[in-house]
């Protein structure tokens, strides 16, 4: 028998708990279950088949959008990194402490724009008529206008825009956390500045990176609006195939079984970060 | 020249991530039909045709019901949750909190699927409830992770003094933790708030006639780029940022204590 004290206790978590088994845990255990069955014209049929795993990896568009959605991914999370560091890396060290606050403020604040909106703005910047072709036919530079709108660019640009904030933010909390006196001692020690940042700095910066990396990821390859309104849909992505699958098809077998192999590129990238994440901190 | 480096990469960066956001304003008071140069502004027309909107009005009123509704929500139960693991010793409490936490590391089109599914087959259907409930399951695992980790030794020092004092359970709930939590559980439901207000594909799924402010938006986008998806695009940013600067306030007061 459990002591009263216990029983409270569950008393306390058991809403938050039934909510997230109902509504999370019991609907995903029905999706992984639905992505085992067949449709027989539309009559869902529930078995053990691994029928819609099979024509996900055999039919060349269905494994091409996985490819894509994981190139466009890959490709994000990295120049987001590259792009973020520096900038986190300024506002932590070269922004005097007083404005640091208002930098990271600004950095962050289009971050706030709606995810829809933000993606809408991009194709007013990127398209035939938007503001560098203008601004490149203005100069000179150019005399045609560039298709930069509806094409993978977009997309990468779309994505890498709305990353880039929150790199910068989760690089700039861990940078700011690191004493100072780490990298004086590494100086102190004969080390040149990129060495005290190579060995000293970036190693322990490892969680931040690995933390906004990860988020990135996950954020990234389950996104269905920013290839839909800035790729087009010359190439498709893994979320544009469930999406065409619920819409039109109405194949949730196989829109499911395209969820679950998304799910698991994630479960992937979360072992491959799993020693420098940090989640709990978040 | 190196001195100068930093800031110039600065500048850069500022650019580019301001770059949208103020050809998006800056368009929306363009003088003509399409939101791309010249600037032939300022006008106000298409601000008042989309105040004027009824639709678009009723979806942002929608939008905010469900933000505000779902964030009350996931932090009352990210809250008892909190509390319930933080003061109570439970079996398996590091399995608990990783269950409460797991649907954020999911993708949104995922939840939204998961739901579709059981909505449709075993429940009443697409509605804005439901679009709502699929904001819970987003937001809770956020609201209890943010008041978990703000539940100090300080406020469990209080807790006792009150019990010793003979308060119950609820009195102390409600006069002692959730008070001296107030920043945390404000912040908790301001964040909550921005996430769900905005959000796109879970209410896409999960609407049908009664449509939140995103899933609106979604739909003008196929006539075009025009100045009016211009100014409702302003009009949600500017929204979300009064939220966030809330957001910020309280977090501030917080950390001045």
């Amino acid at each position: 028998m459990a002591k009263p004290e216990t029983i409270r206790g569950w008393g306390f978590v058991a809403p938050a708990l039934l909510w997230t088994l109902a509504f999370f845990v019991v609907p995903f255990a029905i999706m992984a279950a639905m992505s085992l069955a067949t449709l027989d014209g539309r009559e869902l049929i529930w078995g053990f088949s691994l029928e819609n795993y099979t024509r996900l990896f055999g039919q060349s568009y269905l494994l091409r959008a996985i490819v894509v959605s994981l190139e466009i991914t890959l490709t994000v999370t990295i120049v987001s990194i590259v792009l973020a560091y520096p900038l986190a890396w300024i506002i932590a060290y070269r922004v005097p402490a007083r404005w640091q606050r208002l930098a990271l403020l600004l950095a962050i604040l289009p971050f706030w724009t709606s995810y829809v909106v933000r993606s809408y703005a991009w194709l007013l910047v990127l398209s035939r008529e938007g503001v560098i072709n203008q601004a490149l036919i203005g100069l000179g530079v150019i005399s045609e206008p560039l298709t930069l709108a509806s094409t993978r660019f977009a997309t990468v640009t779309g994505f890498v825009h709305f990353f880039v904030m929150l790199l910068t933010l989760t690089i700039y909390a861990n940078l700011i956390q690191l004493p100072a006196n780490y990298r004086r001692a590494a100086v102190d020690l004969g080390a040149s500045s990129w060495q005290a940042f190579r060995h000293v700095v970036l190693p322990l910066t490892m969680p931040g990176i690995a933390t906004g990396a990860f988020l990135t990821f996950v954020l990234c390859i389950g996104d269905y609006i920013t290839p839909q309104i800035l790729g087009g849909n010359n190439e498709l992505t893994g979320p544009q195939i469930i999406m065409v699958q619920l819409g039109r098809g109405a194949n949730f077998p196989l829109a499911a079984a395209m969820s679950i192999v998304l799910m698991a590129l994630v479960t992937l990238a979360y072992l491959a970060a799993s020693r420098w994440l940090r989640l709990a901190r978040l | 020249m190196r001195r100068a480096l930093p800031w110039i990469y600065m500048a850069l960066a500022y650019a580019f991530i301001f770059l949208p956001v103020v050809t998006l304003v800056l368009f929306s008071f363009q003088d003509g039909r399409l939101p791309v140069p010249p600037f032939n502004g300022p006008t106000l027309k298409w601000y008042a045709d989309v105040l004027g909107d009824s639709r678009l009005m009723s979806a942002l009123l929608n939008s905010l019901l469900v933000g505000a509704g779902s964030a009350a929500l996931s932090c009352a139960l990210g809250f008892l949750a909190a509390y319930g693991l933080a003061r109570h010793v439970l079996p398996g409490t590091l399995f608990l909190r990783g269950l409460l936490i797991a649907p954020m590391t999911v993708s949104y089109l995922i939840i939204g699927l998961g739901l579709l599914i059981v909505f449709n087959n075993y429940g009443p259907g697409p509605s804005l409830w439901a679009a709502g409930v699929g904001h819970v399951v987003i937001n809770l695992p956020l609201a209890f992770a943010i008041i978990y980790a703000s539940m100090g030794a300080q406020q469990e020092n209080a807790e006792r003094a009150a019990r010793d004092l003979g308060a119950s359970e609820w009195r102390v709930l409600a006069l002692v933790t959730i008070p001296m939590l107030a920043p945390a559980i404000l912040a908790a439901f301001f964040l909550c708030l921005t996430l769900s207000w905005d959000e796109f594909i879970i209410a896409f799924l999960m609407t049908r006639f009664d449509v939140t402010l995103p899933v609106e938006i979604w739909s003008l986008l196929r006539s075009g780029l025009s100045p009016r998806t211009n100014a409702i695009g302003s009009l949600v940013f500017l929204i979300s940022v009064a939220l966030v600067i809330g957001l910020e306030l309280f977090i501030f007061g917080r950390k001045r204590r």
